[in-house]
């Protein structure tokens, strides 16, 4: 059981790895890319779901996968045109596919008519080459069918006899058979020793059945410098008393019949024929979980299995399609790989996490000792610190998985969230292939799925609209990942209507989430959307609403340690930009010291550091004070002073300048006491056992075992500018930091 | 002696069936996902029996059959072909490319063990 | 009545409590510790270990009650103090404080308390209720009282302080806590 709990495990995430796959492909065919490998990738996920679905007894799923893989196998042989209608039927079955998948994964049961609509137009689309691709069809139906079809041409469906006809042709033994005596005539031809079979086996297993006696006859024997080796030369003739029938022998032979002359006689044939009874082979599935459920529906379920024949005759696939696949397969560099278990992956990168730790803390042990009094420990820390470094690169890109397996949900998601609405919208991704730490790549799926929600259903128009405005009825959503410096970028553009940003800020005032004064810049304004309390009533409509907000879809970025902000161009669309870091478990990072407290300062965010003299120093009527340096003016933000810690320096002259880049590519002064030193620092998420804290991205622990916090500069601004320099009413200040109530 | 039986298959449920069904029986089991990855193997690992599906990338099964009877070490390995499609065009298109059985999916682990003691008792 | 020292070594109360689990069937353990001249407890069960004070890495502008982070073998830890919880002044910790260090839904976090003073085996049915009046009160996270011998013992529910959101739950209550019963307890 445990097993079968396991296969079915990996079944699933099979699946759910072909059907992403298969997106991919579907895309392609749409876009009108696809090309016979397409076809042929498609046509194997689906085969591969139906084989594991067989093996597990989910007949409805194994039944519609069936037809559909009879469709697609017309498709690649090229006997069905992909034309448009068909390849929109095809991405309409593959999300039937999909849904049959999770059902059959929840253990839910869909509704009869589920599939109904997509197996009964598949079927036609095959009927209209004279395929019938239903295994269902009742046998009457079938046969007379196959008398139609017959007549059509000898390269159909019933090139193979459906299960029913099948049967008969092979009588099998009657429940107990008499014991008769069987004359069997074998000569093997050259071609059975090509195909490794081996005569004795066979007479082995013959000698089983019963009464046994041998004759061989060795006369084709040549003289020995013309013998083949692998020429067949000598013939055999057997005696048999045996009660298992005739079939019985025959069986023995299966897999030579066609490397061999073989004949069978009764020498006693009894007086009444056999009666006929369908062969029924040994139980067709036992990895089923419950196989009295198997067999309560036999005919359902053995018919498109065991009867190798039914409808998978289709599948008599041109050898041209497989082999124009398997073209050049020899020279094709292949990647290698081996599966290990994740946990296992993530114990190692905890392993080499401690290695950083431990290194560091030993670096700072022997930080006192000169260099040049041993040379060997310098140069042996050194290396240390070099190989770790290349140890933990290795260690996270085991880790790494493309966005691929993400985006592979999108288009489903668009074709619905179009049809639903009314509007023609097409989904254009790129950079697909960038990979990201797979923890981070599993917790995208719902809020990307929220955000291309929001711009389906707030940004696109419906098609009179946009061509009232003189924009193309369709509208486009543009998915995009990229890797910028140590983060990943995914943009999800849209060239919808934009932000309505006077109803935005009307709604945050009724709201209450801002002071009805409050000025705000545009992008202020745009991004209150992401306040927690703002998407609700109004706004809710079927697709948006489902009760989380843009504040979740923040949230949940925020605990991957991304960021999220929309930029929106009125008229012309919006887009969301969401940086996400690269790896989850380590970061170069500066270590500063404010008063009696260290942070790490992310290397990335730094551009340079400096102690500024007082005429550089500009201060403005609102008592911000702005560093000059070179022609360009850099806000100063206190560290101290937004981190409320006691004495820290006050005077920025007197203090450190470290000039800070931020993603949207403004820049901060930030002050502090001093540059400690630069170290890589394992992260450790602060929201395990806490909440999220607004400018602190994550903590870790110092060579000293002391925990250290990870600064968000993002964050630091916000606090900066929303609550340092504003006179900030409670609303404001819910803005700045909805994750603190502050009691006020 | 304990007899290996090379698996050749794109489906990890299948792998993993084949796995506990053959090793259930006694058998030693290695992998591979593609034909190519299967040759690869066979170059490194003596074999007894070969069970492959015929519908893969990179390499698929026909052709990794054809390719390996080309191989002095495997000229008579018994190699059963593993597939639903089960017609009689894919058999006879895996028996020109030299398989000596076939394995209908999805296999009775039971019938499985007999078919391959009907290709290497 | 705040001890340094627990006044009940384990193996002790362990044997006895043993023995009392065997005859009555729901019995609970709580862990008692004081908070000035107060005694609360915990299940148990919840606790994971209790370690010394030692100094915490500050979280920024967070409510008083967060003391800080600690790091607990790899695990950043959050310590919440205690009596600051219940709306007095911070702690002033030496090497003498406690900190209960206990799991919390999925959570690992840590309280910061005078001193351990015992481990209590009760009846479940011993647990008295609080007084409505006090749960108006907004001590909401008492889950109720025990009297031990002559001591009144709150009983702390840990998932109703620390349910939802740390901070939310950091910033609860800022009233003056100990309540009536107790108060008259120690009076008596």
């Amino acid at each position: 059981m445990d097993d079968l709990a396991q296969f079915r495990q990996t079944f699933f995430a099979e699946c759910e790895e072909l059907l992403g796959d298969l997106e991919g492909h579907l895309m392609a065919l749409q876009s009108g890319e696809g090309d016979n490998n397409t076809l042929n990738a498609v046509f194997r996920a689906i085969h591969s779901i139906k084989g594991g679905a067989g093996a597990f007894g989910f007949d409805r799923l194994v039944n519609f996968a069936h037809i559909f893989e009879t469709v697609l196998d017309l498709m690649r042989d090229g006997r069905l045109e992909p034309a448009p209608d068909s390849v929109l039927l095809v991405l309409r079955c593959a999300d039937i596919l999909s849904d049959l998948v999770r059902a059959a994964q929840s253990g839910t049961e869909l509704p009869e008519e589920h599939e109904n609509e997509g197996r009964k137009a598949l079927i036609d689309l095959a009927a209209t080459v004279g395929v019938n691709a239903d295994p269902n069809a009742a046998d009457a139906e079938l046969a007379a069918l196959d008398a139609q079809l017959a007549a059509g041409g000898p390269d159909t469906l019933n090139a193979e006899a459906p299960a029913a006809e099948a049967a008969p042709a092979k009588p099998a033994p009657p429940a107990k058979a008499p014991m008769l005596k069987y004359l069997v005539k074998f000569a093997p031809r050259d071609a059975l020793y090509q195909r490794a079979n081996e005569p004795l086996i066979l007479i082995r297993e013959l000698k089983e059945l019963g009464g046994f006696l041998a004759r061989a006859d060795a006369s084709g024997i040549p003289a020995f410098d013309q013998i083949q080796p692998e020429g067949a030369y000598i013939k055999w003739e057997f005696e048999i008393d045996t009660d298992r029938g005739e079939q019985a022998i025959r069986d023995v032979f299966e897999f030579v019949l066609d490397d061999c002359d073989l004949d069978v006689t009764c020498l006693n044939p009894p007086s009444e024929a056999a009666p006929a009874a369908p062969v029924v082979e040994a139980k067709p599935v036992s990895f089923t979980a419950a196989p009295a459920e198997t067999a309560a529906k036999p005919a359902a379920a053995a018919a498109p299995r065991k009867p190798e024949q039914g409808g998978a005759a289709p599948a008599a696939a041109k050898p041209a399609a497989a082999k124009a696949e398997a073209g050049g397969g020899a020279e094709t560099k292949t990647v290698r790989s081996i599966r290990v278990d994740l946990d296992r992956v993530d114990k190692l990168v905890n392993m080499v996490g401690e290695l950083v730790i431990t290194h560091a803390m030993i670096a700072q042990q022997t930080e006192h000792l000169h260099a040049d009094q041993h040379p060997e420990l310098a140069n042996g820390l050194a290396e240390l610190s070099h190989h770790i470094r290349d140890l933990q690169e290795s260690v996270m890109a085991m880790r790494a998985q493309p966005v691929k397996s993400v985006f592979a949900r999108l288009p489903r998601l668009v074709r619905e969230l179009a049809m639903m609405t009314n509007k023609k919208i097409r989904l254009d991704m790129s950079g697909e292939n960038t990979e990201i730490d797979k923890t981070v790549i599993e917790q995208l799926g719902d809020p990307l799925t929220h955000m291309i929600r929001n711009s389906c259903d707030h940004g696109i128009e419906s098609p009179d609209e946009r061509v009232a405005v003189g924009k193309p009825p369709e509208g486009v959503i543009h998915v995009s990942a990229d890797q910028r410096g140590g983060r990943i970028v995914i943009e999800i553009t849209d060239d919808g209507r934009g932000i309505n940003r006077e109803k935005v800020m009307k709604k945050a005032i009724e709201k209450k989430l801002i002071a009805p004064d409050a000025v705000l810049s545009n992008e202020e304004i745009d991004n209150l959307i992401f306040l927690p309390g703002f998407s609700t009533a109004d706004t809710v409509s079927n697709i948006s609403g489902r009760g989380v907000g843009m504040d979740v879809v923040r949230q949940n970025i925020q605990s991957l340690g991304g960021r999220v902000h929309i930029q929106s161009r009125p008229g012309q669309g919006s887009s969301f930009i969401l940086t996400l870091p690269l790896t989850l478990a380590v970061l170069d990072g500066m270590v500063l010291r404010v008063g009696e407290q260290s942070y790490i300062l992310p290397l990335a965010n730094i551009v340079e550091s400096l102690r500024p003299e007082p005429d550089q120093i500009n201060i403005v009527a609102n008592q911000s004070e702005l560093l000059r340096i070179r022609g360009e003016y850099v806000p100063l933000v206190y560290l101290h002073r937004i981190f409320k810690v006691p004495n820290g320096i006050d005077d920025p002259t007197k203090a450190l300048v470290i000039i800070v880049e931020l993603e949207d590519g403004a820049k901060m002064g930030l002050v502090v006491d001093e540059i400690v030193g630069q170290q890589q620092v394992v992260i450790k998420s602060l929201e395990e056992n806490f909440d999220p804290i607004r400018g602190v991205g994550a903590a870790t622990i110092l060579g000293n075992g002391r925990v250290s916090l990870i600064l968000d500069v993002a964050g630091i601004k916000y606090i900066a500018e929303h609550e340092a320099n504003r006179p900030s009413p409670r609303a404001m200040q819910q803005l700045a930091a909805p994750a603190l109530e502050v009691s006020a | 002696m304990t007899k290996t039986v090379l698996t050749v298959d794109d489906s990890k449920t299948m792998l993993q069936m084949l796995q506990f069904a053959l090793k259930q029986g006694g058998y030693e089991v290695i992998q591979g996902e593609n034909g190519q990855e299967g040759l690869e193997l066979l170059d490194r690992n003596t074999v007894d029996v070969i069970i492959t599906d015929i519908n893969m990338p990179v390499m698929d099964g026909i052709t990794f059959i054809k390719e390996l009877r080309k191989k002095a070490a495997n000229k008579a390995t018994p190699v059963l072909i593993l597939t639903t499609e089960s017609s009689q065009a894919k058999k006879q298109e895996g028996r020109a490319a030299g398989a000596t059985g076939w394995i209908v999916k999805p296999f009775d682990p039971g019938k499985l063990l007999e078919v391959i003691r009907k290709v290497s008792p | 009545m705040a001890s340094a020292e627990p006044r009940n070594s384990n193996g002790q109360s362990g044997e006895r409590d043993g023995e009392q689990a065997s005859r009555s069937s729901r019995t609970v353990q709580l862990i008692s510790f004081t908070v000035g001249n107060e005694e609360y407890g915990v299940d148990i069960m919840a606790v994971r270990e209790i370690r010394a004070w030692s100094e915490t890495t500050p979280l920024p502008n967070t409510p008083e009650v967060v003391r800080g982070v600690i790091n607990m073998r790899g695990a950043i830890v959050p310590i919440f103090d205690l009596r600051a919880r219940f709306g007095m002044p911070r702690t002033e910790p030496t090497k003498y404080n406690v900190v209960i260090i206990v799991s919390v839904a999925s959570r690992i976090v840590g309280i910061l308390v005078d001193a351990v003073s015992d481990i209590i085996t009760i009846n479940e049915d011993e647990i008295r209720a609080m007084p409505s009046m006090e749960q108006v009160n907004g001590i909401g996270f008492m889950e109720g009282l025990i009297t031990v011998g002559e001591r009144m013992v709150g009983l702390i529910g840990l998932d109703r302080m620390f349910s939802g959101r740390m901070l939310e739950a950091a910033d609860g209550v800022d009233k003056p806590m100990l309540s009536g019963p107790a108060e008259a307890a120690s009076a008596a």
